[in-house]
């Protein structure tokens, strides 16, 4: 008999196999991926994760028997019946003895897909659009960042705490004789009448003075530099803005939608960059800055105010984003109203401020589940259609059901060449 | 009880290679000198969960080709485990020589013993000595052979690309339950000299090309001549029911590499095919066999008895039979009704009651029950097992009855036999019959070729008390068919005699396998 321990050995033989199966059953697991989304919170995508796919178009057929026909069993733990008793058929499905190579009952599995796996196949044919800053991506500024000490460096990097607090752990660990305990010993010697004595100490001094002398009081080996790694400053980031009106006009479905839009915006932003911040602005009348839980449970009311938001917006992006170092993203779900006096306001800050640093601004008008199609566009509506004429970076679609979310995205940030690309 | 007269072999849960190395010996006297039993020489592979769930995805094989439904597995396997909604198998063993048992590290030094004695002998020893695995294995050369496999699939994924490859495989899985011999004919050729023979088929071809040959002007087509029916059948050796080896042969546009191709999944259908022929038994071997020995360590005092209650609960896990009315029912659990069986020959060889004597006169009283179980592991399949050896005893000990399904009758299942002195032999038959696999798998066979004509293909199904096929999975497996016959294929299912039931016609694909 001999022994092997294999339990060294390369794991993963199922990768590839898993690989095949997966490229095999993509289109069903993309459909898997995209509906186990809907639940989840926005950073929470991010996780990758468990879907259940159907078996079919990954099935792998045999001829077997049908259930038409005779059937024989032979079971065990009879404990009432005699030959010749009828028993009543059990309902389909429930309790019914199965005689082996029957059919399999499966009709979906559970499946676990690493993060990449997921977002793979959730984005697959999405890119971002107008990719004016991606040449950023490749010229990082240099920035230099602590990161701890050395043993080499220039004097103008001395550290000099760290450098004497090694030096006197070292001194204590030799038992270096203080300054102190020498003199006390030469003062008692000074004063000692006793020859004897006064040998003694004087021995002892001398052997305390060569043990300073041999146990310098800083040593080379204690200096330390401060050590600095230089750190590539990451520009290819980009800030995601979502503006929701939140009056009282929009429902908690038209929230819902709009939820998964960010939702799917932010993976994407992800994808693509080495950072992504997400703004949540809200607004009525007014507009205020909050977190993601705010931004969609917690309930306001008031009149709409757009531009109150783009103001919002603007501010921070003055305040915190220059465009120069930041690709910016809008998305702005509203149920289409605002107030008249409101639009001018809006339209230029839109096209002064806004549009002009911004990457992508999707405008998303949020209706009413199985609302019939608006035939004439809301005020915003027909507002943003007239900006648009001169900024193609504006895009606006209507979404009313859930199940139109994903097309919708998808449409938007598909695959074209910029200049074909119209509202 | 006898005295202790053994080392004890282990202390706790803990173990290392010496643990394993002496719980192998302890178990190798007792099974060699005790039991009698043959075996081929073990490999203890120690193994993790992950490595567990590899072997599994890939049909229990250490080394496999590639393919999607491996992967599927796989991620089956792993969901489930992963919730914890189901352990791993606590073994894999594998039919070959040297015999390879893989043991989960995560196991206690009791369940290393339980295993070694369950895999390492009791299966060991019933795949070296089954007259069924003797006819169709090839223990020594089947680890080379799947490398070979492996290697080959491989080299044509890259010659003719991953789809071309997966198309065939996808074809030949969905009729590999039909890719085997049921008989045995000439002597089959082992699978070392497979390989050879493949690679001098290949050294043959690339030897004796030439590119002139392709310039050759070509004439009028030589006419066939006619054959009468029985003559054209005669030459496609029809009817066959072998179909993948019907195709490997016949098939009009297949390239060489895909008839290779089919002819490994058939060489491994092959090797599968005694293990789908005695669940029973060899679960059953490998139980008795474990049972035995664990309590012969305990008796010697190579386990203490702290271990033989551990041991003693796994076991009753595995030999757990719930009855037909419990929510846990999922059929016959074949290491509980072989293990059973098998107590119970021994009991009817060594203390017989009247009835026994009466119902088993060659075996009853003849008092060497380990000689009586040798000749059965060796010379007997599930089914003959069943048919011969299942006792008044036991059917009553286990409750059997024998419930009928007939759709004809409007109110309900009949309870045809119970346990009883009418009931026995129509049990026991009845059981029996579940076991054959002429009777679980469709009876399918290629009954007809026009092979002048338009090509097409007749296959035919006998439908036995009205079980015709599934008809979605059996018309995705004739779809498959079609693919790798390349031209029509008609299936008709029909009755014992002869009338056509139903039939399916399917035509190739376009983009199909032999394009």
């Amino acid at each position: 008999m001999h022994i092997v321990d294999r339990r060294l050995n390369p794991g993963g033989k199922s990768l590839e196999n898993r690989q095949r199966f997966l490229r095999r059953a993509k289109a069903l697991v993309q459909r898997a991926v995209y509906e186990s989304s809907q639940n989840r919170d926005i950073q929470d995508i991010l996780k990758g994760g468990e879907i259940s796919i159907p078996l079919d178009g990954t099935e792998e057929p045999r001829f077997h028997r049908g259930p038409e026909g005779l059937r024989e069993h032979i079971l065990p733990g009879n404990k009432e019946f005699l030959e010749g008793d009828i028993l009543p058929r059990p309902d389909s499905g429930g309790g019914k003895p199965k005689a082996g190579g029957e059919g399999s009952g499966e009709d979906a599995f559970r499946f676990i897909l690493t993060r990449d796996e997921f977002l793979d196949l959730f984005l697959d044919d999405l890119e971002l659009p107008d990719l004016a800053k991606k040449r950023l991506v490749s010229a990082d500024q240099i920035n230099p960042v602590r990161s701890g000490y050395s043993v080499t460096g220039s004097p103008a990097n001395l550290a000099i705490n760290r450098t004497m607090r090694l030096a006197m752990m070292r001194r204590v660990a030799l038992h270096r004789p203080k300054p102190e305990t020498v003199a006390k010993l030469a003062a008692e010697a000074a004063e000692c009448k006793d020859d004897e004595r006064r040998a003694a100490l004087e021995a002892e001094i001398k052997l305390l003075e060569s043990k300073v002398r041999r146990i310098p009081y800083i040593d080379p080996i204690d200096i330390r530099y401060r050590r600095f790694e230089n750190e590539p400053k990451p520009v290819a980031q980009a800030v995601m803005f979502c503006l929701m009106d939140v009056s009282g006009s929009m429902s908690e479905h038209m929230k819902d939608l709009a939820k998964r839009f960010y939702m799917l915006l932010y993976i994407f932003l992800t994808r693509q960059y080495r950072r992504v911040e997400i703004v949540f602005i809200r607004h009525t009348d007014v507009a205020e800055e909050v977190d993601e839980e705010t931004f969609f449970r917690s309930p306001a009311t008031g009149g709409t105010q757009v531009s109150s938001a783009l103001e919002a917006m603007r501010r921070i992006l003055q305040d915190r984003f220059p465009p120069s170092d930041w690709n910016i993203y809008a998305a702005q779900a509203s149920d289409g109203d605002n107030a008249y006096s409101d639009n001018a306001t809006a339209a230029a800050l839109l096209t002064d401020a806004i549009l002009p640093v911004s990457q992508y601004f999707a405008y998303l008008e949020v209706g009413e589940a199985r609302s019939v199609a608006i035939s004439s566009g809301s005020a915003l509506w027909s507002l943003y259609e007239r900006i648009q004429a001169g900024w193609p970076v504006l895009s606006m679609r209507r979404v009313s059901d859930r199940s139109q979310i994903y097309p919708v995205f998808h449409d938007l940030f598909q695959r074209r060449a910029a200049e074909t690309r119209s509202g | 009880m006898a005295k202790a007269s053994m080392e004890r072999l282990f202390d706790g849960a803990d173990w290392d290679f010496s643990t394993i190395q002496r719980i192998h010996d302890a178990c190798q006297r007792i099974a060699i000198d005790e039991l009698g039993l043959d075996v081929y020489p073990n490999q203890i592979e120690i193994i993790t969960a992950e490595q567990m769930l590899d072997v599994y995805s890939s049909i229990g094989m250490p080394l496999f080709y590639k393919h999607w439904s491996f992967g599927k597995h796989f991620a089956h396997h792993e969901a489930f485990y992963r919730k914890g909604l189901r352990g791993l198998a606590y073994e894999i063993v594998i039919n070959s020589s040297p015999c390879i048992s893989y043991l989960m590290e995560e196991n206690t030094a009791t369940m290393q013993a339980l295993v070694i004695a369950h895999a390492a002998f009791g299966h060991n020893h019933f795949f070296k000595n089954n007259y069924l695995f003797k006819l169709w294995t090839d223990a020594e050369g089947i680890l080379e052979y799947l490398n070979f496999a492996k290697g080959y699939i491989t080299r044509c994924e890259e010659r003719y690309g991953h789809a071309a490859v997966e198309r065939t495989l996808d074809a030949a899985h969905a009729l590999m339950s039909h890719g085997v011999h049921r008989y045995a004919g000439r002597k089959t050729p082992s699978l070392r000299e497979e390989e050879t023979r493949e690679r001098e088929r290949r050294e043959y071809d690339e030897r004796i090309f030439n590119d002139l040959w392709r310039t050759v002007p070509v004439g009028k087509g030589k006419v066939m001549p006619d054959l009468d029916l029985e003559r054209r059948r005669a030459i496609a050796g029809l009817p066959q029911e072998n179909v993948l080896y019907f195709l490997e042969k016949m098939a009009p546009r297949l390239k060489p590499w895909q008839r290779e191709i089919l002819r490994i999944v058939r060489h491994v259908a092959q090797y599968f095919y005694p293990q789908s022929q005695t669940k029973v038994m060899n679960e059953g071997t490998a139980t008795y066999v474990h049972y035995r020995i664990m309590t012969r360590l305990h008796e010697l005092g190579g386990i203490g008895d702290g271990d033989f209650l551990e041991f003693l609960k796994s076991h009753t896990n595995v030999v757990f039979q719930p009855t037909f009315n419990d929510q846990r029912y999922s059929g016959l659990n074949p290491y509980a009704l072989g293990f059973a069986m098998m107590q119970d020959i021994e009991r009817i060889v060594t203390k017989p009651k009247e009835e026994d004597r009466l119902w088993f006169p060659e075996i009853a009283g003849t008092g060497d029950a380990m000689a009586v179980l040798r000749d059965l592991w060796a010379n007997y399949r599930d089914e003959s097992f069943v048919s011969q050896f299942l006792s008044p005893h036991l059917m009553r000990q286990m409750r059997m009855f024998h419930l009928t399904d007939d759709p004809q009758e409007e109110e309900g299942l009949r309870v045809a036999a119970i346990h009883d002195e009418r009931g026995y032999r129509r049990i026991r038959r009845e059981l029996a019959r579940q076991y054959d696999v002429g009777w679980i798998d469709p009876h399918i066979e290629i009954v007809d070729v026009d092979l002048a004509g338009d090509r097409r293909l007749l296959v035919k199904h006998t439908v036995l008390n009205g079980g015709f096929l599934e008809d979605a999975d059996a018309k995705r497996v004739l779809q498959h068919l079609a693919d790798l016959w390349s031209y029509d294929v008609l299936m008709q299912e029909v009755d014992s005699t002869g009338l056509v039931l139903r039939e399916h016609l399917t035509h190739p694909r376009l983009s199909s396998v032999a394009a």
